[in-house]
């Protein structure tokens, strides 16, 4: 794959190669953070000093379906030792799927000094470069967050109706099947389906993974400008909406509308399809 | 009803103590250091598709071979190298399954995974799990249908 820099990115600093971290292991600036599907993963080998964000136990409410407060980011960016000048770079499995959606979650509280390692997990495995199990000692830091912000690039449901019923631009990142409402819930998943199938009315349909490489790395502005401009005619300088399921797989396609192709506007609808086919008199298309 | 197979009651004991998140995840990575792929002579890649786990994203294979005794001899591949969940519950299922009477292994619940992995499993991973398991069933169920 070719240098970030020459890939043509609207933001090429959201994101660095392994080559990078691998040069920053010891930088005082900058933390490593894992965010996996897979709790084993983390614990049974991680890039040396990089500490672990899990998305069930530290990212969202134990009760309700939100992610965390202000009090509880303050204690998960002290407990990993950041500041808020602190360069966070985010990695994990599943083509970066999960550390885009840590990286999501932190810009909520307004943590932009954060990008994701290319390639994630997989590509710093297969260039056999060094992992431990060794969990690094992290000195606590005290952090102040700002309130969570949800009115800039998250979406709710009133919302995305409003947004629908205008015309304006909704991005399925599902899997086909689930976005022609053949299949009720993503191949595996079978508990986080809907009592509808189908979609938003007004949704383009763009699998997530279309914007990654099969070695886990984004693909070229170039490349992505022909999937979400040429073929399904977005307007990067409309508002954009994305949604998946639960709104992991479209924080993916999130980071690459807002920070590879510069869109000026995107939203990720965390509700999602697990919200939007459940809920009672909303519109759905097939 | 058949009980499980010994091995296998004795890892559910064994998660059946376990207290903590942390301590889980340890023992299973400890389990899945001792995963050992198919051997060579047993199959090689690219593998038939016949022995693939639906469903299981980490590419699980699994093989039943017919042992004299009348049992079955159970052989398992991860292909993807971060399919470590996977490779623990393959593990397991080697060590528990193999040689045992098929009676046992008809018997095995696929809600096993969660006192293995926990209730907090994502649900694609739990799928994937009890599929492997769902897969080792299967081929037990078979056999004694076939007898």
């Amino acid at each position: 794959m070719s240098d970030i820099s020459s890939r043509g990115y609207a933001n090429p600093d959201k994101l660095v190669s392994t080559e990078w971290v691998a040069a920053h292991l010891q930088d005082e600036n900058v933390r490593i953070v894992e965010s996996n599907e897979d709790p084993l993963l983390y614990p049974s080998g991680h890039i040396p000093g990089a500490v672990e964000v899990d998305w069930v136990k530290d990212l969202n409410d134990p009760l309700r379906r939100d992610y965390l407060g202000r009090a509880g980011f303050e204690a998960l960016a002290g407990r990993i030792g950041i500041s808020p000048d602190t360069t966070v770079i985010f990695y994990g499995d599943k083509s970066n799927w999960w550390a885009t959606y840590a990286l999501w979650v932190f810009e909520l509280f307004d943590h932009s000094n954060a990008k994701i390692m290319d390639g994630g997990r997989l590509k710093w495995l297969e260039e056999g470069r060094e992992l431990t199990r060794e969990r690094p000692t992290i000195s606590p830091t005290s952090y102040s967050a700002p309130e969570r912000d949800d009115s800039r690039i998250r979406a709710f449901r009133d919302g995305v109706l409003a947004h629908t019923q205008a015309g304006g631009q909704l991005v399925d990142v599902r899997s086909p099947g689930e976005f022609s409402g053949e299949k009720l819930h993503m191949e595996g998943y079978p508990q986080e389906g809907a009592v509808r199938g189908g979609h938003i009315p007004g949704a383009s349909s763009v699998p997530w993974s279309r914007a990654a490489n099969d070695d886990g790395t984004f693909k070229t502005a170039a490349e992505l400008r022909a999937i979400y401009l040429e073929e399904i005619g977005l307007n990067p300088a409309e508002p954009t909406i994305a949604y998946c399921r639960i709104g992991e797989r479209s924080s993916h396609t999130w980071f690459v509308l807002s920070n590879l192709l510069g869109f000026n506007d995107v939203r990720n609808y965390d509700g999602s399809w697990t919200e939007w086919g459940n809920s009672v008199g909303l519109p759905i298309e097939k | 009803m058949a009980s499980y197979p010994p091995k296998l009651q004795e890892y559910l004991d064994d998660f059946g103590f376990i207290g903590s998140r942390e301590e889980r995840v340890d023992y299973l990575i400890a389990i899945a250091d001792e995963f050992r792929p198919v051997p060579a002579a047993i199959a090689s890649k690219p593998y038939d598709e016949k022995y693939r786990v639906v469903g299981c994203e980490s590419e699980a294979f699994v093989w039943a071979l017919d042992r004299p005794d009348g049992g079955l001899d159970f052989y398992f591949d991860v292909l993807n190298p971060q399919g470590l969940s996977a490779m623990a519950m393959c593990a397991i299922l080697e060590q528990s399954c193999s040689g045992v009477p098929l009676s046992q292994v008809a018997a095995i619940d696929g809600e096993v995974v969660f006192t293995f992995f926990g209730r907090d499993i994502s649900m694609g991973k739990g799928r994937g799990l009890s599929e492997i398991i769902n897969a080792v069933v299967y081929s037990a169920k078979q056999r004694l249908k076939a007898r």
